[in-house]
């Protein structure tokens, strides 16, 4: 009740204007949403090279996989943020002297996205590879028998099979990476939860503002899970029902 | 053992510990010769272990009835933690913290009674925020996967019970509670694991875990990797641990029915 009334007193702080801060709060979301669309298309497209590594690869690939989904699926994100952003801003800029370019400041986003990238990959490989596992073993050997080459087979018939399987896991890869982002505020990059914390702590109606934020966060997952919903339904087209 | 001793596994072997030894030898390790900054590892990983351990236990016990509510309870009981479930999984930890920890924490000193009460000396450090934040979010989560656990204890065993005239709290307490947390044993382990790797997000309201250790060295000494890559190892070690320790639970109740 108290916070209530303390949140309708300072609700103007939100208007869109500058004396408001809610054009602050939509360039944090938008921001949030282009670092977890980015994370998440890298991520498939590392979770579909490891899925198939971890199923066909040689063997040595498979090891190798297992050491990446390992190692990141049990070390904190926020480590693995600080870790590759320092180690991969060192690399680049060792290479780039080595060649006689100039040093660079790698942008936010861009090192967002690669390293949300590179987590989501491990978990997006693990979906992946169970929803593969999960076509019907007839069908691949059917295309294999046809003479269809790999990258045919793999585009016609496996990734369109396993795409119902692997949804609802992607579905939820997805409002994680979307919740993720909230990690690079501690790295200070402004994403929504750190540009809410900036307007919290200059006009000290933290409520508001928090609040605010979480019903943003909670718009997106809700449209999010919405979306997935509805692509879940088109994937599902022409499969008789799993219930009976 | 038999698995390792591949040509290629042990080549991957030798280079691993050929890394450790490079890492070892030509990084600063000096640091950590310091007794100040071993007393801070130390506290550091004692705290994350406990905040770990206590935000668990406490969120499950928050978890039980959220999740009967959910799976059996009325409307007016259902609809509340659906609604908690739901807000909890749908915003960001980081978020709910500071909401907790700025919020709340912000408010209280203006409130008088609070401020004279005896509670005052502990609400005004940050650890019983981040425990709050912390049991909340496995209430949460964990909430969901009871509801399912609940729901997925097979009907005759109730029906079962309630034919031999057991009462309904009985009931609750030997059938259906132990096989509903039975059931979610193994998936568990693995939740304990991603709340292990939350943890370290109480480090952005002062509370000295490991990951706030790390960087404090970070900060003395302009050292940047090293403190990173024992982060790294710390928590790999805690992770193993938590694999290891319900392996051992799930081997000490086997799953009769498979």
């Amino acid at each position: 009740m108290f916070a209530g009334a303390l949140a309708a007193s300072t609700l103007e702080l939100l208007a869109l204007s500058p004396p408001g801060w809610g054009a602050t709060l939509l360039s944090g979301l938008a921001n949030s949403v282009l670092i977890a669309l980015g994370a998440f298309a890298l991520g498939l497209a590392i979770g579909v090279g490891g899925a198939y590594g971890k199923l066909y690869g040689s063997p040595l690939v498979k090891d190798l996989l297992a050491i990446y989904t390992t190692i990141v699926r049990a070390v904190p994100e926020l480590v693995l943020i600080l870790i590759l952003y320092f180690a991969v801003t060192d690399m680049v800029n060792q290479a780039l002297i080595s060649f006689g370019y100039a040093r660079i400041q790698i942008s936010g986003i861009a090192a967002g996205i690669g390293v949300l990238g590179v987590v989501q990959g491990a978990y997006a490989t693990e979906v992946l590879r169970g929803a593969i596992l999960a076509v019907p073993a007839g069908q691949i050997e059917a295309a294999r028998a046809m003479g269809m080459p790999a990258t045919l087979l793999a585009r016609r018939i496996t990734l369109p099979l396993m795409l119902s399987f692997a949804i609802p896991g992607l579905a939820n890869l997805w409002l994680v990476a979307t919740k993720d982002t909230a990690l690079l505020a501690v790295v200070g990059f402004a994403e929504l939860t750190q540009q809410t914390r900036q307007a919290a702590s200059t006009t000290k109606a933290f409520f508001t503002f928090f609040m605010a934020a979480g019903v943003l966060y909670l718009l997106l997952s809700i449209v999010s899970t919405l979306l997935f919903n509805r692509l879940e339904q088109w994937a599902r087209k022409g499969q008789r029902s799993m219930g009976g | 053992m038999r698995a390792l001793l591949v040509p290629r596994r042990l080549i991957m072997l030798a280079l691993a510990v050929a890394l450790v030894l490079w890492c070892a030898v030509s990084l600063r390790w000096d640091w950590l010769g310091n007794p100040k900054y071993q007393a801070l590892i130390m506290q550091g990983i004692w705290n994350t272990v406990w905040i770990l351990a206590v935000t668990m236990v406490l969120g499950m016990l928050l978890a039980i009835p959220l999740g009967l509510a959910q799976a059996v309870g009325p409307w007016y009981l259902a609809t509340p933690a659906r609604v908690f479930c739901g807000v909890i999984r749908g915003t960001p930890l980081l978020l709910q913290l500071w909401l907790l920890y700025y919020g709340i924490g912000t408010l209280f000193p203006s409130i008088p009674w609070i401020r004279q009460s005896e509670l005052w000396p502990i609400l005004r450090q940050a650890w019983p925020y981040a425990v709050l934040a912390l049991t909340l979010s496995v209430a949460g989560y964990e909430g969901e996967v009871m509801r399912g656990a609940f729901k997925g204890v097979p009907h005759g065993q109730l029906e079962a019970a309630k034919a031999m005239g057991m009462p309904r709290f009985t009931i609750f307490r030997r059938i259906w509670l132990p096989q509903a947390l039975h059931r979610v044993l193994p998936t568990l382990g693995g939740e304990t694991v991603l709340q292990m790797k939350a943890t370290p997000l109480v480090a952005t309201i002062t509370v000295v875990d490991i990951y706030a250790v790390s960087s404090r060295v970070r900060q003395d000494t302009f050292i940047v990797y090293e403190p990173l890559l024992l982060l790294a190892v710390v928590y790999m070690a805690i992770a193993a641990l938590i694999v290891l320790l319900f392996k051992w639970f799930e081997s000490r109740f086997p799953n009769k029915a498979a």
